[in-house]
C-alpha cells in the first residue's frame, strides 16, 4: 500500500513515502496538489468559511491516490497521499493525522537549530511520521 | 404496454403531472383554458415524508380526457404516465338526469378506479344559474351536490366540489374557482406524497433486494431514474440530481467491491472491452440511445458514466450550478480510469486517444462557464492523472500558461495541438521541450528536486532527437551529476559528453568554433582555494601556488587536457589589494559558497561607517546588501546556470586573458586538487575553464573575488642603529649616542637586483661622523626566509671624501647585512652668538647634521649619502644620535663675590664616568682668575642624574663686560677603559646683564623718568606652520605687539605703551624698544610686565585661540591707534577694554593672538630694581622662545 506524507511551504520541506520507488509519482501528486490547495484558500477567502479550520479535506482523487491537504496559519501545506482502495481512513483520522503532523512540525520549529526554510531533518519529527505511517497503513 | 414506446414524446421538459377528466367531456373543454391556465398561479407547500423539508410547489397540470387504459396496470412503476388525480365533471343539476345517467356513469368511473386502486380522485359539480333558471322544478333542500356526496363520498366530503358560475366574472364565481383551485391543488399535493412515496417504498424495496442474483443494476437504474424524471417534473432538480447521485454512489461501490473481490453479475456487461465511446452529448436533455443501451442493459460502463454524467450536468445547469459540472468532471474522469482498470476492461490506445480528445471536449465546454485559476487547478490535476496513462500511450503532456489554455480551449484541435505533445508519434519535440522547460523551471524554483530530474531527462530526450548538441551536453551534465539518478544512467549521461569530447572537429564538418561551452558548475562544485604561501603576496622569484579545491560530480573519473584560470591585471597599488582580499581566510584558503538555492538568497550584510572627512568623527552608520542586485533583480529575466538554455549565453569566455594552466588533469568523482602557479603582478581571479576535447567546461564567475599578488622588489638599503650594542655598551640603548663609537646595521634587501662583484656602497664622508675602522668586518647573507646562506668578509676603504663598501656577492631576493661603526662628534655647545646671555642656545648648523631638542635630550640628525651600485641615485640615510648630556650653567653671587655652576645631567640611560672638568675663560682676561672648588677630578654620572662643579670667579678692578667661558670633560661610559673617554665641551657666554641707570645717575629715583629697554629675542626660527609671515624688503618677518603694563601701580609709563615690531626669521634676532617708565615708589620693585602677542594682520584666517582667558581679543580697536596713544595708562585698561568689547568679530580687522604656554620666555621675570627716591634707569630684557 502506498503512501506519502510531504510538508510543503513552497518548495518540499519534508518528503517521506513507503514505498521508495515511486518516490517521482508522489512528487508529481504533490506538486499538483498545491495547485489545488491554492484553488481551496482562494475559494475558502470568498466564503469566509471558518478561517481556524487548517485540514482542506479531500483535494482531489487520481486514479491512485487520495490526497488530503491541510495548511498551518503560517500558510505551510501538509499533504497526505493515500492509496485509494485504502478504505479503513476514513476523514476523521485524516483529520487527526494531520494535527499530529502539525504538533511535532511545530516542535520541529520550536528548535532554535533549525533554519526556518531548511528542509526537515529532525530524527523525532522523523520517528513519528513513522509510526503513524506503519499505524495508519 | 410499454408506455413510452408509444408515447416517446413523454421524455420532454413539457412533461407535467397527468389528470384525467371524466364526464361532461364538453363541460370539461369550456373549462379547460382557464383551469391550465390558473392551476400554476399560486404555489402550494408540499409536505414530505420522512422528515424532508417541505417545499412550495407551483403545480401544472396536464389534462387529458379519461381512458381506462391510462391507468397503470399492475407491476407498471412508470410514474412519468402515471395519472395522479381523476376528475369527473358534470353540470347535472336535475335531480331526475342524475338519478337516471349520471349516477350510473359516476358509479362505473368509480368502479374502474377502485379496479386499479387509485383513490385519488375528484367530482367537480358545475353549477350554473342558466340552467337553474331553466329547470325551475329544481328542489332547493337537497342539491345535486349533497346528493353526490350522499353517494359517493361516504366520508370524504370534500372530493366533491361544485364550481359556480365558473364562465361568469362574478365575485361569487371566483370564490368558487379559488376554492376549486385550492382543492385541486391539494389533491394534487396528496396524490403526488402517497403515490411518490409508495413508489419510493417499492424503489427501495428493489434496491434491498440488489444482493440477490438475479439483481440487475440496469433495472434499478430505469426505477429510480423515473423518480428524478417524476421530480424534474415537479421542477425539483435538486431532488432530482439527488437520484442521479444515488445511481452514481451505488454504482461506484458496486465497481469498487468488484475491486475488492465481491463481483456480481450484471456488472459483466461493464466488462466488454471498450471498442469506441462517443463521448458526451450535453445538448440534448437525455440521450436517448445511451437509455435505451442502459435499458437493454447492453451499455458499457463508459456508455453509463457518460448518460449520467450528462444527466447530472443538465440539472446541474438547471439549477444554475455550472461551475460543479468541471468538479463532476474531474470526478468522472478519475472515476472512469479507475474503474476501467478495476474491471480490467480492456482497451486499445487509439480508442483511449479519441477518448482522451472527447473527454477534452467535455471540458473545453465546461471550462467556458468557469474562471482561469480553477481551470488550472483542475487542469494540473488532469495532468498527473492522465500523465501515467499517457506514458504507456505514447501521448505526451506539458503544461503551460493560461494563454495557450485559454486558446486552447476555443476548439479541440487547438487543445491537442497545445497539450497532447507525442514525442514519438506527434514528432514536434520541439515543443515539448518547450513545455518542460517551463515547468523545469517552477521545479526548479521550488526546488523538487526528483520532478526536475524527471524533467531534465525528458528534455534532454527532445533535446537529443533535436539535435541540439549543446543544450543536450548542459543537459547531460547536470543529469550526470545528479545523485536522484542511478548510477546507470547518470554514467550514461556522461558518456554522453566525453563521446562528444572525443569526437573530433572534421567529423562535425568544417565548423571553426566547433567547441561547446558548458557551465562547470553543473559537473563540479569549486570548493575552496588556497593560496601557499598563505599571505597571496609573494615577490616574484618565491614560488605562490595555487591550490584549487574541486568537487567533481562526474561519476566517473574524467581527463581533462588541461584547466585553466584567466586571470585579470589589477591596476592597483598593492597595498589597496589587501583589502580587498576580505574573502580570504588569515591561512591563505578562500572557500566558495555551495551553489544551492538558499544560500544564494541569504542577504550578505555588510557593516558601514562613515566618518566625516573633517574630523574623524563618525557621521553614519549602516547595513549594506552587497548581493542586493542579485536578490531585487526581476525574477522572470533572472538566468539560473540550472537553466541550462539560458546558463549558455553567459559562458562567453573572455579572450585574451592571461591564463593559469594546468595540463592533464584527472577529475575522479569527489574531491580534486589542482595547483597552478601564478605569474608575477596584481591579479584578479576570473574564470574557470576545463578543456575536455571539444567540450569546455567554463566557470564564467569566480565570487567571492579572489586576488594575488606576485610583485617585484626594488632593492632597498636601510641603516639602523644597532640594538645591542656589544661593544661598550652593558646599558642596552634604543639610540645612537653621540660622542661614542655606534654601531649601525646595513641591511640590504636586494630585490631584483644580484649583486655582483665588485659592487660597492659609497659613503660620503662628513666631518662631524666619520667611519671608523674596526679589524673585523664581516657581512651575513640571508635568503628571503631569513636563513643565513652565507658570512663573507667586507674590505672598506676611505679616502677623504668616499668611504668605500665593497659588497659580496648576493643572489637576488635575499639581504645582506653588515655592522659599521661610526662616531658623531658632539657639536661644541654655541657661544658664538653675541645676543646670548646666560642661557644655554644651540646654534642651527645648515648643514648635514641638525641638532634639535626633544624632551630633554639634544638630537643631532646626520644624513649619510649612499651611493648604490643599483641606482644612479644617492640615498640619503638619516642617522639620529642623541647628545647623552644637557648642561646648565648659572652664576651665582654672595656679596660681591661670584661663582659660576656648571650642572651636568645625563639624559641617556647610560652611566658614565667624567673626568676632568675644567672651566676655561677664552678671552684670557688678564684680572680675571677661575677657582675651581670641586673636589674630585672623577665622578660617575648615572644614567638621567646630574653633576655639579663650582667655580669662584674672581676679578679685580671692573668686574668684565662680557665673559666667554669654556666647559670640557672627558667622558666615558662607566665601564669603559680610559682610553676610550671622549672629550665634551661646553661653552657659555656670561655677560654683565645689570640695572643700569640714567647716564650718570647711581639708581632709579622715584618721580623721575627711567628709560626701559625692551629688548625682544627670537631665541628659534618658527616651524613653517606656525606663524605667519610677511616679507618686508626681501627679510621674512614675523609682526609681533608687545605691551608694557604694571598691574600694581608700581609704574606709570609714560608715551605709548604698546606697539607692533617685526621680528626678522631667524634665531637669535633681537629688537629693541625704548621707551620711558616713571616708578612711583620707591623700594625693591618688580618689573613692569610685558606681554607679546602674535599680531595677525586683517588678511589673515581668523585662529580662535585655544584659551579665551589667555588671550584677549581686541578687535574693537585698531591696533595701529592704540600704539599712537600716548597716555599714561593704569592698570587693567587693556583687560577693561577688552572686555568692553571683547567677541565682536568685525570683518578684516586685525586680531592679536597670544603665545603658547612656554613660548614666551621673560628675562626679568622676578628681577627687581631698586628704586630710591630719585630717577632711575631700566633695562628689561625679554627673550621670545
Amino acid at each position: 500500500m502506498q503512501t506519502a506524507i510531504m510538508i510543503v511551504a513552497n518548495y518540499p520541506l519534508y518528503i517521506r513515502s513507503v514505498p521508495t520507488q515511486g518516490e517521482l509519482k508522489f512528487h508529481y501528486t504533490v506538486h499538483t496538489s498545491l495547485d489545488v490547495v491554492e484553488e481551496k484558500i482562494s475559494g475558502v477567502g470568498k466564503a469566509l468559511a471558518d478561517q481556524r479550520e487548517l485540514y482542506l479535506g479531500l483535494l482531489y482523487p487520481t486514479e491512485d491516490y487520495k490526497v488530503y491537504g491541510y495548511m498551518t496559519n503560517s500558510k505551510v501545506k501538509f499533504v497526505i497521499v493515500v492509496d485509494s482502495s485504502n478504505t479503513s481512513l476514513r476523514d476523521n483520522e485524516i483529520r487527526s493525522m494531520f494535527r499530529k503532523l502539525h504538533n511535532s512540525f511545530t516542535d520541529v520549529m520550536c528548535n532554535p537549530f533549525y533554519n526556518p526554510g531548511d528542509p526537515i531533518q529532525s530524527k523525532a519529527f522523523d520517528s513519528i511520521v513513522s509510526t503513524m505511517m506503519v499505524q495508519a497503513f | 404496454m410499454e408506455p413510452h414506446e408509444e408515447k416517446p414524446i413523454i421524455y420532454t421538459m413539457e412533461n407535467k403531472p397527468i389528470v384525467t377528466c371524466a364526464g361532461d367531456q364538453n363541460l370539461f373543454t369550456a373549462l379547460y383554458g382557464s383551469l391550465t391556465q390558473q392551476l400554476p398561479r399560486e404555489p402550494m407547500e408540499w409536505r414530505r415524508s420522512y422528515g424532508r423539508a417541505p417545499k412550495m410547489i407551483y403545480l401544472e397540470a396536464n389534462f387529458v380526457q379519461f381512458k381506462e387504459e391510462l391507468l397503470p396496470k399492475e407491476g407498471n412503476k412508470a410514474l412519468l404516465t402515471f395519472p395522479f388525480l381523476h376528475i369527473y365533471w358534470t353540470d347535472c343539476c336535475d335531480t331526475e338526469v342524475y338519478k337516471a345517467s349520471v349516477k350510473e356513469d359516476m358509479q362505473r368511473w368509480q368502479a374502474a378506479l377502485r379496479l386499479h386502486g387509485s383513490v385519488d380522485w375528484l367530482i367537480a359539480v358545475v353549477e350554473s344559474d342558466n340552467k337553474k333558471k331553466n329547470k325551475t322544478n329544481i328542489l332547493p333542500r337537497t342539491s345535486i351536490v349533497d346528493k353526490i356526496r350522499n353517494d359517493f363520498c361516504n366520508k370524504q366530503s370534500d372530493r366533491c366540489v361544485s364550481l359556480c358560475d365558473p364562465l361568469k366574472e362574478s365575485s361569487r364565481s371566483q370564490e368558487s374557482w379559488s376554492s376549486f383551485l385550492t382543492k385541486l391543488r391539494t389533491l394534487l399535493l396528496m396524490s403526488f406524497t402517497r403515490n411518490l412515496g409508495r413508489f419510493e417504498d417499492d424503489m427501495r424495496t428493489l434496491r434491498e433486494k440488489r444482493t440477490e442474483p438475479g439483481w440487475s443494476f440496469c433495472d434499478y437504474f430505469m426505477v429510480q431514474e423515473e423518480l428524478a424524471f417524476v421530480f424534474e417534473m415537479l421542477q425539483q432538480f435538486e431532488e432530482a440530481l439527488v437520484q442521479y447521485d444515488e445511481l452514481d454512489a451505488l454504482f461506484t461501490q458496486y465497481v469498487l467491491n468488484f475491486g475488492a473481490g465481491d463481483g456480481a453479475n450484471w456488472l459483466g456487461s461493464f466488462c466488454q472491452p471498450v471498442r469506441s465511446w462517443n463521448g458526451l452529448l450535453l445538448r440534448r436533455p437525455i440521450d436517448m440511445e445511451k437509455r435505451d443501451l442502459i435499458q437493454r442493459g447492453e451499455a458499457s460502463l463508459l456508455d453509463l458514466r457518460s448518460y449520467l454524467f450528462s444527466r447530472q450536468c443538465t440539472l446541474l445547469i438547471f439549477l444554475q450550478r455550472p461551475w460543479e459540472v468541471t468538479a463532476r468532471a474531474l470526478e468522472l474522469l478519475h472515476n472512469c480510469v479507475q474503474e476501467l482498470r478495476l474491471l480490467e476492461v480492456c482497451f486499445s490506445p487509439p480508442v483511449f486517444q479519441t477518448c482522451l480528445g472527447r473527454f477534452w471536449a467535455v471540458f473545453g465546454a465546461c471550462f467556458r462557464y468557469l474562471g482561469l485559476p480553477r481551470v488550472w487547478g483542475v487542469l494540473g490535476v488532469f495532468r498527473t492523472s492522465l500523465g501515467h496513462i499517457s506514458d504507456k500511450s505514447g501521448v505526451f503532456l506539458g503544461c503551460s500558461p493560461y494563454k495557450k489554455l485559454k486558446e486552447a480551449l476555443s476548439s479541440v484541435e487547438a487543445f491537442e495541438k497545445h497539450y497532447l505533445v507525442s514525442v514519438r508519434s506527434l514528432g514536434d519535440p520541439q515543443s515539448a521541450e518547450n513545455f518542460l522547460l517551463d515547468s523545469l523551471k517552477s521545479y526548479v524554483s521550488e526546488s523538487w528536486s526528483l520532478p526536475l530530474t524527471h524533467t531534465r531527462k525528458q528534455i534532454a530526450e527532445c533535446q537529443k532527437q533535436l539535435q541540439k548538441m549543446d543544450e543536450y551536453l548542459q543537459t547531460s551534465a547536470l543529469l550526470a551529476s545528479d545523485t536522484n539518478l542511478s548510477e546507470e544512467e547518470r554514467r550514461h549521461f556522461c558518456q554522453e559528453i566525453l563521446t562528444f569530447a572525443s569526437q573530433t572537429a572534421e567529423g562535425k564538418g568544417q565548423q571553426k568554433d566547433a567547441r561547446v561551452a558548458l557551465s562547470m558548475s553543473s559537473v563540479t562544485r569549486l570548493q575552496e582555494l588556497c593560496f601557499r604561501p598563505s599571505s597571496a603576496l609573494v615577490h616574484v622569484s618565491a614560488a605562490l601556488l595555487l591550490e584549487l579545491r574541486l568537487c567533481s560530480l562526474m561519476p566517473v573519473p574524467v581527463t581533462l587536457e588541461h584547466i585553466s584560470a584567466s586571470i585579470h591585471f589589477t591596476e592597483e597599488q598593492p597595498g589597496s589589494t589587501a583589502q580587498k582580499r576580505a574573502a580570504q581566510n588569515p591561512d591563505g584558503t578562500v572557500t566558495f559558497p555551495a551553489a544551492s538555492p538558499a544560500s544564494a538568497s541569504a542577504l550578505e550584510l555588510c557593516e558601514m561607517l562613515e566618518h566625516s572627512p573633517s574630523d574623524n568623527t563618525l557621521s553614519s552608520a549602516g547595513l549594506a546588501c552587497r548581493n542586493m542586485h542579485l536578490l531585487m533583480r526581476r525574477n522572470d529575466s533572472a538566468t539560473s546556470l540550472d537553466t541550462p538554455n539560458t546558463a549558455l549565453t553567459a559562458l562567453a569566455l573572455e579572450d585574451g586573458a592571461q591564463m593559469l594552466r594546468a595540463s592533464d588533469v584527472t577529475l575522479s568523482p569527489g574531491n580534486n586538487s589542482i595547483v597552478f602557479t601564478a605569474p608575477p603582478g596584481v591579479y584578479t581571479l576570473r574564470q574557470l575553464c576545463a578543456t575536455l576535447g571539444r567540450v569546455q567546461l567554463v566557470l564564467p564567475h569566480l565570487y567571492p573575488v579572489v586576488q594575488y599578488e606576485v610583485y617585484s622588489q626594488e632593492p632597498q638599503l636601510s641603516i639602523q642603529p644597532l640594538t645591542v650594542s656589544h661593544l661598550v655598551c652593558v646599558v642596552v640603548s634604543e639610540h645612537l649616542l653621540a660622542g661614542l663609537p655606534q654601531q649601525v646595521k646595513f641591511t640590504i634587501l636586494t630585490g631584483h637586483y644580484s649583486v655582483k662583484k665588485g659592487d660597492a656602497l659609497q659613503l660620503s664622508n662628513t666631518d662631524s661622523m666619520p667611519v671608523l675602522h674596526s679589524s673585523t668586518r664581516s657581512a651575513r647573507i640571508l635568503s628571503s626566509s631569513a636563513e643565513l646562506v652565507a658570512e663573507s668578509a667586507l674590505s672598506i676603504q676611505s679616502s677623504e671624501k668616499v668611504t668605500s663598501i665593497s659588497l659580496p656577492v648576493t643572489p637576488p631576493y635575499h639581504t645582506l647585512e653588515f655592522l659599521l661603526d661610526v662616531l658623531c662628534h658632539i657639536p661644541s655647545c654655541p657661544a658664538r652668538m653675541e645676543s646670548e646671555r646666560l642661557t644655554n642656545g644651540q646654534i642651527s648648523h645648515r648643514t648635514r647634521s641638525r641638532t634639535r631638542f626633544n624632551s630633554g635630550m639634544t638630537l643631532i640628525d646626520q644624513k649619510v649619502s649612499v651611493d648604490c651600485p643599483w641606482s644612479i641615485y644617492s640615498t640619503l640615510v638619516s642617522l639620529t644620535f642623541h647628545v647623552p648630556f644637557k648642561v646648565k650653567h648659572s652664576l651665582l653671587s654672595v656679596g660681591r663675590r661670584k661663582f659660576i655652576q656648571v650642572c651636568l645631567q645625563n639624559v641617556s640611560d647610560t652611566n658614565f664616568r667624567l673626568t676632568n672638568q675644567t672651566l676655561t675663560e677664552n678671552q684670557h682676561t688678564p684680572s680675571l682668575e677661575l677657582l675651581s672648588l670641586n673636589t674630585t677630578t672623577h665622578s660617575l654620572v648615572f644614567r638621567q642624574q646630574c653633576v655639579f662643579s663650582v667655580w669662584e670667579l674672581r676679578w679685580s678692578g671692573v668686574s668684565p663686560v662680557s665673559l666667554h667661558c669654556e666647559f670640557s670633560a672627558s667622558f666615558a661610559p662607566a665601564d669603559a677603559p680610559d682610553a676610550a673617554l671622549k672629550p665634551y665641551r661646553y661653552h657659555f657666554t656670561l655677560e654683565r646683564v645689570s640695572i643700569r641707570p640714567a647716564e650718570g645717575e647711581q639708581d632709579c629715583r622715584t618721580g623721575a623718568l627711567c628709560r626701559l629697554e625692551v629688548s625682544l629675542t627670537r631665541l628659534s626660527e618658527p616651524s613653517d606652520s606656525d606663524e605667519e609671515y610677511s616679507d618686508t624688503d626681501g627679510l621674512r618677518t614675523t609682526r609681533l605687539l608687545y605691551e608694557v603694563i604694571d598691574n600694581n601701580s608700581n609704574w606709570a609709563v609714560c608715551g605709548k605703551s604698546s606697539g607692533v615690531v617685526s621680528m626678522p626669521v631667524a634665531a637669535m634676532a633681537t629688537h629693541k624698544v625704548h621707551m620711558e617708565v616713571m616708578p612711583l615708589f620707591a623700594g625693591h620693585l618688580p618689573f613692569p610686565s610685558i606681554r607679546l602677542f602674535k599680531y595677525l594682520p586683517h588678511h589673515a584666517s581668523p585662529v580662535i585661540p585655544p584659551d579665551t582667558d589667555s588671550c584677549l581679543e581686541n578687535d574693537s580697536l585698531s591696533l595701529d591707534d592704540q600704539a599712537e596713544t600716548a597716555s599714561l595708562r593704569s592698570r587693567g585698561s587693556v583687560q577693561s577694554l577688552g572686555s568692553g568689547e571683547s567677541a565682536q568679530p568685525r570683518g578684516p580687522m586685525p586680531k592679536r593672538q597670544a603665545f603658547g604656554p612656554g613660548q614666551v620666555f621673560n628675562g626679568t621675570q622676578g628681577q627687581q630694581v631698586l628704586v630710591l627716591p630719585a630717577a632711575d634707569h631700566h633695562l628689561m630684557e625679554v627673550n621670545v622662545t
